[in-house]
């Protein structure tokens, strides 16, 4: 392989493995900082034990998102460095923005609310976690500010004398369409991936103690379980609402910002009115959409998608042919080895990362109706199918955020930086020039092994704590409220926490 | 002023930042094998102590890295765009280093098993010293000036880094974060151990002033000008009161004067370069702070943004490290609270 292909593998596989941790941070941190407030309002304990649980789960997946996202911010310039040079002027300043007015928060009151359950009063401490959970959502809103901007450069001219890309608006960027669709799209997934979480974890546990039949598992399941149940079916079914939405935000601005992208996620050859949502495919995606049988579709849905239309003449949606033909003329590439450049992405990625970012909902979808149905009126359930379904849903959201990136980013190839068809042609660079020219493939190829082989062991690490602190369960929490404990400034009392 | 130098120098400032606060992080990471004493559990509290010494606040002081990342990114994408890709293996080793000493940190409590323990401990003190030591390397090769071509791309190979100068700036980042770290220890705990922190300090504070005063010498008569000459003088006048002040166990102006003193190594190297990013080694072309700096648009934008957040950072942060102030020693450490390691063999898959 030689440095460009080993360079997109090492984003990819470094860039999946990061966002697996983060959307359920995004999700989790806000959940966790409403259970604590719950507690710090109605004094209940069953908020304080939830939030420690929760907190603890937090916790053990916030330190892989920290570590494995310095290498983000260091691998544009490290492995991508000519990208950075084209689109510096730009795409660093929301970066910047990013560590000034979101990292900084995330760390210093995540450090303070770990270790300050007894050393700042219980409204500081609350703050605390509030803090930290808008800092996590605003981080996502700045990076994908700089990702909006690759998916649809705005408020950017071209340097006809650098050759580079430049800023003109940072308002343009930061009010670009295609991000106020995109930040809320992942915040909603993130949630719908949290909801998840909790719901499955304690529907889990709701149906496990019941199945005890031991009258005081029976009311913890009743008191702790079944609230926590329904924070996270309320979460799913709000963050779902909103997933659909943005969704369909996105869905009509890809059709306007990146034909190619829409037409390629249906592995659609000609431009048609009415197109078909496509369910099942067969056939030789890998070589392009020519030989496809699609098996079964339903009409008029993709064109809906894209245009808000079924049919009719406003329903036209191109075809990946229509897209190359467009673009071969307008921007007329060529490659480093002078060939024409290809204007379709892998199709077999294309498609069907597309269909299994949206049908892996169904599993959120089926836990938060039977969870919900299971706990009607004050009920708790000992089905164990129930346990099973949560425990299985889990995964099924941080499959789907994964896939939704895959399409996002592989939908957009070959660019790096897809042009904007309203902006300047210029402003627009091929996956293929942004690759590092100082770094030889021998040692991205090493920097991609040691990576992925340091990121399999935490991984492991990660899934063996996850697991066994959630069934460690709620822990018990003793306060002790005597004044001496309440002095912050004793010291002579040993720390409530320390690693 | 011209904002490109203004920028030159908030970058200089938020390396400031990060190497005077993940400096002595380092260091507590470097010195916990070496400061704890006695019986294995005594040795274990103890390093509980170093541990969480930091703990609340390592992860803000690393950030600082990261926010100098991201400025130079927006403010110089050219220096951005070559040092990085230049420095590829150095940068990829110590970002290991901080890969694993934070997941070390994070983890270690997590687990209440003493083999664990001395894997975490492992990982720290391998994340500790290995950073501190190429931190050094990589700026001993920013002032030296590095192998460009035309084009301003890195043209000399990993080896190339690996010269006396860079590695004598190796030693010296890691003599001045030990003796920062041990400081700071000094500093933060009570009892023996803050004690032997002290007497560490103290004779650290010697090998310090000779090998890093050695280097900024070298560094001030080789590469610098004139001017860096008062950065070479408080940088040894700061060791001189380091070693007066860890002598007399004055452990608050031991550890500001230790600060003074990494802060004035980043400002002579910072000065030595200027006024370029990347000088370049064998008569090529030097990357100049003006050839990689953003546009004036963009370092306007990020001017406000830095004159906003900065003061605001400070304040927060500094506040979070006063409501830490309190020493810490053996008996504030509570009993591990982590599963044990049959719990966590059993929840396998």
């Amino acid at each position: 392989m030689d440095a460009l292909a080993l360079a997109r593998w090492q984003f990819a596989i470094t860039t999946v493995y990061h966002f697996i941790f983060v959307p359920l941070t995004i999700g989790l941190a806000p959940l966790v900082a409403g259970m604590q407030t719950a507690w710090v309002v109605t004094k209940k304990e069953r908020w304080l034990r939830l939030t420690k649980f929760f907190g603890k789960l937090l916790l053990i997946n916030f330190a892989l998102g920290v570590v494995t996202g310095i290498w983000q911010e260091f691998q544009f310039g490290m492995a991508w460095s000519e990208y950075s040079r084209f689109v510096g002027d730009v795409f660093g300043a929301p970066l910047a923005m990013e560590a000034l007015a979101a990292f900084f928060v995330e760390s210093v009151f995540l450090g303070l609310w770990i270790f300050g359950w007894d050393r700042v009063s219980k409204k500081v401490h609350l703050a605390a976690i509030w803090l930290f959970a808008l800092a996590t959502n605003l981080s996502a809103f700045f990076i994908l500010a700089a990702n909006s901007w690759m998916q649809h450069p705005v408020g950017t001219i071209y340097n006809e004398e650098t050759g580079r890309a430049e800023m003109e608006s940072i308002g343009a960027v930061l009010t670009n369409n295609t991000l106020w669709a995109a930040f809320p799209h992942t915040i909603t997934a993130a949630f719908l991936t949290a909801g998840t979480f909790v719901c499955g974890i304690a529907t889990w546990w709701m149906v496990r103690l019941v199945r005890s039949k031991k009258p005081e598992n029976v009311e913890k399941a009743r008191t702790v379980y079944r609230p926590a149940v329904l924070v996270g079916v309320w979460t799913m079914i709000i963050a779902g609402a909103g997933v659909i939405w943005s969704g369909d935000l996105q869905g009509k601005l890809m059709y306007e910002q990146q034909p190619g992208k829409m037409s390629s996620a249906e592995a659609l050859c000609e431009g048609t009115e009415a197109a078909e949502f496509s369910i099942l495919a067969v056939g030789p995606l890998y070589a392009g959409c020519e030989d496809v049988d699609h098996l079964i579709s339903v009409p008029g849905v993709t064109s809906f998608l894209g245009t808000g239309h079924f049919s009719g003449p406003e329903s036209y949606l191109p075809g990946v042919y229509d897209v190359q033909e467009q673009y071969t003329e307008r921007y007329g590439d060529v490659t480093a080895a002078g060939e024409p450049v290809t204007y379709t992405p892998p199709l077999a990625i294309t498609y069907w990362s597309f269909r299994l970012m949206i049908g892996l909902a169904v599993f959120s979808l089926a836990l938060a109706l039977t969870a919900l149905w299971a706990t009607r009126k004050g009920r708790v359930s000992d089905n164990v199918w129930l346990g099973r379904l949560g425990i299985l849903a889990i995964p099924m959201p941080f499959l789907a955020c994964s896939f939704g990136w895959i399409f996002t980013e592989v939908g957009r190839q070959p660019w790096v930086v897809a042009p904007n068809p309203t902006g300047i042609d210029q402003v627009r660079l091929l996956t293929e020039r942004g690759v590092s020219t100082a770094v030889p493939p021998g040692v991205i190829l090493t920097s991609m092994i040691v990576l992925t082989l340091v990121y399999a062991v935490l991984a492991v690490v990660w899934y063996r704590l996850m697991h066994r602190y959630t069934v460690e369960g709620v822990p018990d929490v003793v306060r002790d409220e005597s004044p001496e404990a309440q002095d912050p400034d004793d010291a002579d009392r040993p720390l409530s926490f320390a690693y | 002023m011209d904002l490109a130098i203004l920028w030159f120098v908030i970058i200089a400032v938020l390396w400031t930042g990060y190497l005077v606060l993940e400096g002595f992080d380092f260091g507590v990471g470097m010195l916990l094998s070496i400061l704890p004493r006695g019986g294995k559990e005594q040795r274990d509290k103890e390093r509980r102590v170093l541990i969480n010494t930091i703990g609340p606040v390592w992860d803000g002081n690393e950030v600082w890295l990261l926010t100098a990342g991201g400025a130079t990114f927006a403010a110089f994408p050219e220096w951005y765009a070559t040092m990085f890709s230049g420095f590829y293996l150095p940068l990829l080793i110590i970002l290991l280093g901080l890969v694993a000493r934070g997941v070390a940190f994070e983890y270690r409590g997590k687990i209440s098993d003493a083999r664990w323990a001395r894997r975490c401990d492992l990982a720290i003190q391998a994340g500790s010293w290995i950073p501190a030591v190429m931190w050094g390397v990589a700026f001993g090769n920013l002032v030296r000036g590095l192998l460009l071509d035309g084009d301003h791309q890195y043209v000399g190979g990993f080896w190339a880094l690996l010269n006396p100068f860079a590695l004598l700036g190796g030693l010296t980042t890691l003599v001045l974060f030990l003796l920062h770290g041990s400081v700071f220890v000094a500093l933060k705990t009570d009892g023996d151990l803050r004690e032997r922190a002290g007497r560490l300090a103290s004779a650290l504070s010697l090998v310090a002033l000779t090998v890093a005063g050695g280097w900024a010498v070298w560094a001030q008569v080789a590469y610098a000008t004139a001017w860096t000459w008062v950065a070479v003088a408080v940088a040894a006048l700061a060791l001189v009161g380091v070693v007066v002040a860890a002598r007399a166990r004055r452990e608050g102006w031991a550890f500001t004067l230790s600060a003074v003193a990494i802060a004035s190594a980043v400002v002579l190297i910072f000065g030595s370069m200027y006024p370029e990013v990347i000088p370049a080694l064998d008569g090529g072309e030097s990357l100049t702070v003006a050839e990689a700096a953003s546009t004036p648009y963009t370092l306007t934008v990020m001017t406000w943004v830095a004159v906003v957040l900065t003061p605001l950072v400070i304040a927060y942060q500094a506040w979070t490290y006063w409501v830490f102030r309190r020493r810490l020693s053996s008996k504030d450490i509570p009993a591990p609270a982590g599963l044990s390691w049959q719990k966590i063999k059993d929840a396998a898959f």
